[in-house]
């Protein structure tokens, strides 16, 4: 069951936006595949009566109150924006993409 | 809709939470800054920064879900992974499969019901502006972002399929609003956004009872748009069906000038958003101190609300389903003013022209509205509904009476609305009947449309001070006099 196709990887790069050569596809996949591998031994085990844990430290309900607190000045905000147009980030047009 | 064919609806609203700060930064939760100057390392997903959960957003949460009946649940955090520009840290924290609120249900005025599904907390998106011709969407050459509303705690809540029209949706929204206001954790303010709505809507074989495949609808940002939408969706499907065509799984995008829905998705273009539990936040747990917290100073609920003002009024509880009195009692339910209503008429004030009044002018100026004095309010109305103040100069000594407080009468005498006397009006009338005598013989003859006309004529050379109720009671004495002497 474990290990990953090409178009798998494929799929995957894409969804996170990054562009991988025939070279790094299959690299990858080998090196994917080596990981799944590995997580899925936790399969082998007998894990019955075991409650899912959603988080491995024992702790529940860290909450802040809701006081308010400044954070960046706009300028600080932008500074590191590659375009600004009115006070805004300037990002390209949204649905160009295969979104 | 072709005949045999049904709607079926169901609703995403996602409500923004009245909170100081945001979901989880300490950033102002608040609408109309300045562009980024409600920003942190957190909303911005700069790296090293870390979410903390804000506790009176959950408090919100509760009651939002009790309010609706729903099972309060421990329940975790998810990101849903996507790349859109909105969401600078290119995921949205969320909750998945254990939402802080399970089921419940809403009833509606018209008696129907409403089964909700869950009710969940996650963040807002930035704000984006489509820069380019058509200014919208669809054509933009670049958007331009401000993330002072990224992070805005929100809650959604998601309604089974259960809905059966354009007007059901309107009044489920509608109710959904004044719930969320009841219970102190919203505004209601669409115009504002900060209640937005996404509709799932499909058709099917009347009395059938699989789902057709459905589209989802977004950018509903009023009930004007809710209801177009959904009626433009239903025809739009209908005529495929009825062509011989299918309906296909798509997100469309309502396009409120056009009047149209436009295709921003297809099924298998739909995202891939690769849940998987946020590890930064640890789990959520309603413990007693968030229950409690959670139930201190919820107010009633609108059905409640709507019964007593129907039990005031004198009328069944249907009767505030539809109509102008079912309008006037939303309104003020909404606005918070049927208090202000119910106490006057305690105070010995006319129940449904309180309603009126507060529905329509105090509305108007619903923040001092909520201050009067209902010992007050019911003071004016008595002016009014006794005869000694018109419909027009009540309004006035109310608009005064609420930017400025103090005692009707004495505004009244201020403004110069001395009543009318009854030998003033008697004259008053009497000359408008001798300038007008092909009318008045009209108005004898039982033409009572004509009455409107010679009203107006005493009430405007009265410059509004006369009283238009005993303005008609003038007009008819003379008329009845006059049909007796003929007699």
């Amino acid at each position: 069951m474990p290990g990953i196709s090409i178009e798998e990887v494929r799929q995957v790069a894409h969804l996170a936006r990054l562009q991988l050569s025939d070279d790094e596809l299959s690299v990858l996949q080998g090196e994917l595949s080596a990981l799944l591998e590995h997580v899925a031994r936790i399969t082998q085990l007998d894990t019955e009566g075991v409650p899912p844990t959603a988080h491995p430290l024992p702790l529940f309900n860290v909450l802040r109150l809701d006081e308010p607190r400044s954070g960046l000045t706009p300028a600080e905000a932008l500074a590191a924006a590659p375009a600004v147009d009115r006070g805004r980030f300037s990002v390209p047009s949204i649905l160009g993409d295969a979104l | 809709m072709p005949e045999g064919f049904e709607t079926v609806i169901g609703l995403e609203v996602h409500c923004e939470l009245s909170t100081a700060t945001k979901l989880f930064c300490s950033c102002a939760n608040a609408f109309g800054d300045e562009p980024n100057s409600n920003v942190c390392p957190v909303c911005l997903g700069l790296p090293g920064s870390l979410p903390v959960l804000n506790r009176r957003a959950v408090e919100f949460a509760i009651r939002i879900g009790q309010a609706l009946g729903g099972d309060i649940r421990p329940s975790i955090f998810h990101r849903k992974n996507y790349f859109y520009p909105d969401m600078p840290k290119d995921y949205q924290i969320s909750q998945y499969d254990q939402p802080i609120s399970s089921g419940g249900r809403l009833a509606l005025p018209d008696g129907s019901v409403v089964g909700i599904v869950r009710a969940h907390m996650e963040e807002d998106t930035g704000k984006s502006t489509h820069i380019g011709e058509s200014g919208r969407i669809h054509g933009a050459s670049h958007s331009l972002v401000d993330y002072n509303r990224a992070g805005v705690p929100l809650v959604e809540i998601v309604s089974e399929p259960d809905i059966r029209s354009a007007e059901q949706a309107r009044l489920y929204v509608s109710e959904l609003r004044a719930v969320l206001v009841a219970t102190g954790a919203s505004d209601g303010r669409m115009e504002e956004g900060s209640l937005r709505v996404d509709a799932n809507v499909s058709i099917r074989p009347t009395g059938t009872t699989d789902l057709g495949t459905r589209c989802e609808v977004k950018n509903l940002n009023s009930l004007r748009s809710l209801v177009r939408a959904i009626s433009y969706e239903a025809e739009r499907q209908s005529a495929l069906i009825a062509g011989g065509g299918t309906v296909s799984q798509q997100t469309r995008h309502w396009d409120e000038g056009g009047g149209v829905t436009q295709l921003l998705r297809s099924k298998e273009e739909a995202y891939d958003y690769r849940y998987f539990p946020e590890p930064d936040l640890v789990p959520l747990v309603p413990d007693d101190s968030l229950l409690s917290a959670a139930a201190a100073g919820v107010g009633k609920m609108p059905s409640e609300r709507r019964q007593s003002l129907a039990e005031l009024l004198g009328v069944p509880g249907e009767a505030l389903a539809a109509g102008p009195v079912a309008d006037q009692a939303q309104t003020v339910i909404e606005l918070d003013l049927d208090g202000l209503v119910i106490g006057a008429v305690a105070c010995g004030a006319d129940a449904h022209l309180a309603l009126a009044r507060a529905a329509n002018e105090g509305a108007s100026k619903a923040e001092g509205a909520r201050r009067l004095d209902a010992g007050t309010f019911a003071g004016l109305i008595k002016l009014e509904s006794g005869g000694i103040l018109s419909a027009t100069q009540s309004k006035a000594v109310l608009s005064v009476l609420i930017d400025e407080g103090g005692e009707p009468a004495e505004i009244a005498r201020r403004l110069g609305f001395e009543a009318m006397g009854q030998s003033d009006l008697d004259e008053l009338v009497d000359s408008v009947i001798a300038a007008n005598p092909d009318e008045w013989r009209r108005y004898q003859e039982g033409d009572d449309k004509i009455s409107g006309f010679l009203l107006g004529l005493v009430m405007r050379q009265s410059s509004g001070k006369a009283n238009g109720k005993l303005v008609k009671d003038t007009f008819d004495l003379r008329r009845h006099a006059g049909t007796a002497s003929q007699g």
